[in-house]
């Protein structure tokens, strides 16, 4: 396999330190994710998992360091060209980030309508906003507001909008955060087949041990629309401690890793 | 040393390039005109009832205060000219900042913070939009053209306000005696004093408040606490600036 050029690489940080008054939340991070990788970001609350997703995303420029995106340095641009660079991104964030105001419809709709690299035709809007949302299998919602919604659903949502504009690189903040098994399952399951249908890079900060254990062995077939179990050797996993990476391999590894902090969040799943 | 003057330096410099942003962007596209006409019918419109009402008996209180004065010098006949001053020139601009400033300055706060720590900010950013452009600059533009009107309104609910107390119930003077004297009493430095300050309250009515309700972190303590913050320092800005506009005005007489 060729390796892929800079400016095919999705995200690459190159000793990316954070800094917030004293509190170093991005410690010296080096990570690179290449086209099609999933990795999965492991870490205790305050651990920098939403730091780093926000440095990727470019709302947070590193003090130190670089992180570029789709070879593009963060800090060597300005916010209108970022605002071009994001639009190839969907994120999701932790609580959804959904806008109040705006019905379901409008919210799915708005990085179409807003995200001016995008360009995307007023007729096209709705059919896409309907497929985005009948991915997630919330069709039904168009005109309902983000309260009326619940939580999961909300989340479901999110991903609907991190999704509509196609992006090659999508980035997940605690998408199962504070949510039952039941509809936490819902959810890993919508990431993998968005991940196994279009081929996208994704990046999935968690605390969850079960959600990259789902990523890594199990894909979604599309003939028989259900995830079955299957390796993906394209799935890392990283522990973040305290804003550094404290272990990077594969899940196997991670099993197998001795350090009292990284095998803390080793917890087997409950297969079934 | 000086480490404890670093937290306030960094919020001026913070409420500078805000400011400067916001400016910025009224000449660069995109112009979010849906939100200049909601924010328009939500300061302006929504801000005329209780502005009126507290006009008229404001311009009430002040007849009523400075008849006794004004009949013990004879100059009952005047008291149209002594509201329609006070009012112009100063009470009218303040009194309809501070009410406004409470109103609209906690609303913006309270807004933008709550969405800055539900990420809708962050979100706004990440989907192509500069939040700046979409929240800020709309509130800039509608408070400084709403304001004005909001005050010239004020005045003149002050001055029937005054007509009320001085004419029906206090015989002080006639109708035509009441207008005649305000009318005669005001000339072009007072309305330009009238109509520069409120002008000037706008901006700062508008930036502090979107200042401070993009600054907010912390969760919903956070956003009380950017609503409070918002409403004390727009407050004392006005009141401060009233004195320097009018000490620059009094100095052109």
């Amino acid at each position: 396999m060729t390796p892929a050029s800079p400016n095919q690489i999705p995200l690459c940080l190159e000793n990316a330190t954070v800094r917030f008054g004293d509190n170093v939340a991005l410690n010296h991070v080096n990570l690179q994710l290449l086209p099609g990788e999933t990795c999965v970001i492991l870490g205790a609350a305050g651990s920098g998992k939403t730091v780093l997703l926000k440095a990727a995303l470019g709302l947070i420029l590193p003090d130190e360091g670089s992180v570029k995106l789709f070879g593009i340095d963060t800090k060597s641009v300005k916010e209108r060209e970022l605002v071009t660079l994001r639009s190839r991104l969907g994120i999701l964030f932790q609580e959804g980030g959904l806008f109040d105001s705006m019905n379901i419809e409008e919210n799915v709709a708005y990085p179409l309508e807003n995200q001016r690299s995008i360009q995307c035709p007023k007729e096209e809007v709705q059919p896409r906003v309907v497929e985005a949302l009948e991915f997630v299998e919330l069709g039904h919602t168009l005109e309902k507001f983000p309260s009326q919604l619940s939580g999961g659903m909300r989340r479901r949502v999110g991903i609907a909008r991190a999704i509509v504009t196609h992006p090659e690189l999508l980035l997940y903040d605690s998408p199962t955060a504070g949510l039952d098994p039941i509809t936490a399952n819902t959810i890993m399951a919508l990431i993998a087949k968005e991940r196994d249908i279009r081929h996208t890079t994704t990046a999935l900060a968690t605390h969850r041990y079960q959600d990259g254990h789902l990523l890594a062995n199990y894909r979604y077939n599309a003939r028989t629309g259900r995830l079955e179990s299957g390796n993906d050797s394209k799935t890392r996993f990283l522990v973040m401690q305290e804003g550094r990476i404290a272990f990077e391999g594969s899940e196997s590894e991670l099993e197998a890793c001795t350090d009292s902090y990284v095998s803390k969040f080793v917890t087997m799943p409950v297969r079934g | 040393m000086f480490e404890f003057l670093k937290g306030p330096l960094l919020n001026i410099q913070e409420f500078v390039v805000l400011s400067g942003r916001a400016f910025r962007n009224m000449i660069r596209t995109p112009h979010y005109k849906d939100d200049i006409i909601i924010q328009m019918d939500s300061i302006g419109v929504g801000s005329a009832p209780l502005i009126l009402l507290a006009s008229f008996f404001i311009g009430a209180a002040i007849t009523l205060q400075m008849s006794r004065a004004l009949n013990q010098y004879g100059a009952g006949g005047q008291v149209g000219n002594v509201v329609a001053i006070t009012l112009v020139r100063e009470l009218g601009p303040v009194l309809t900042a501070l009410l406004v400033a409470g109103r609209c300055a906690s609303g913006m706060a309270s807004e933008l913070g709550s969405m800055k720590v539900t990420e809708q900010i962050d979100a706004m950013r990440a989907l192509g939009t500069d939040p700046v452009q979409k929240l800020v600059t709309p509130r800039l533009i509608a408070t400084a053209f709403m304001l004005p009107l909001l005050t010239v309104m004020s005045d003149f609910l002050g001055l029937v306000g005054g007509w009320a107390v001085a004419v029906p119930m206090l015989s002080m003077t006639t109708t035509t005696g009441f207008w005649n004297s305000a009318y005669q009493a005001l000339v072009w430095n007072d309305l330009a004093q009238g109509l520069l300050k409120p002008f000037a309250f706008s901006l700062v009515i508008a930036l502090v408040g979107c200042h401070y309700g993009m600054q907010t972190s912390g969760g919903t303590q956070g956003v009380g606490r950017a609503t409070t913050q918002a409403v004390v320092v727009s407050s004392v800005w006005i009141i401060i600036l009233t004195f320097f506009i009018g000490k620059f005005f009094v100095g052109l007489n």
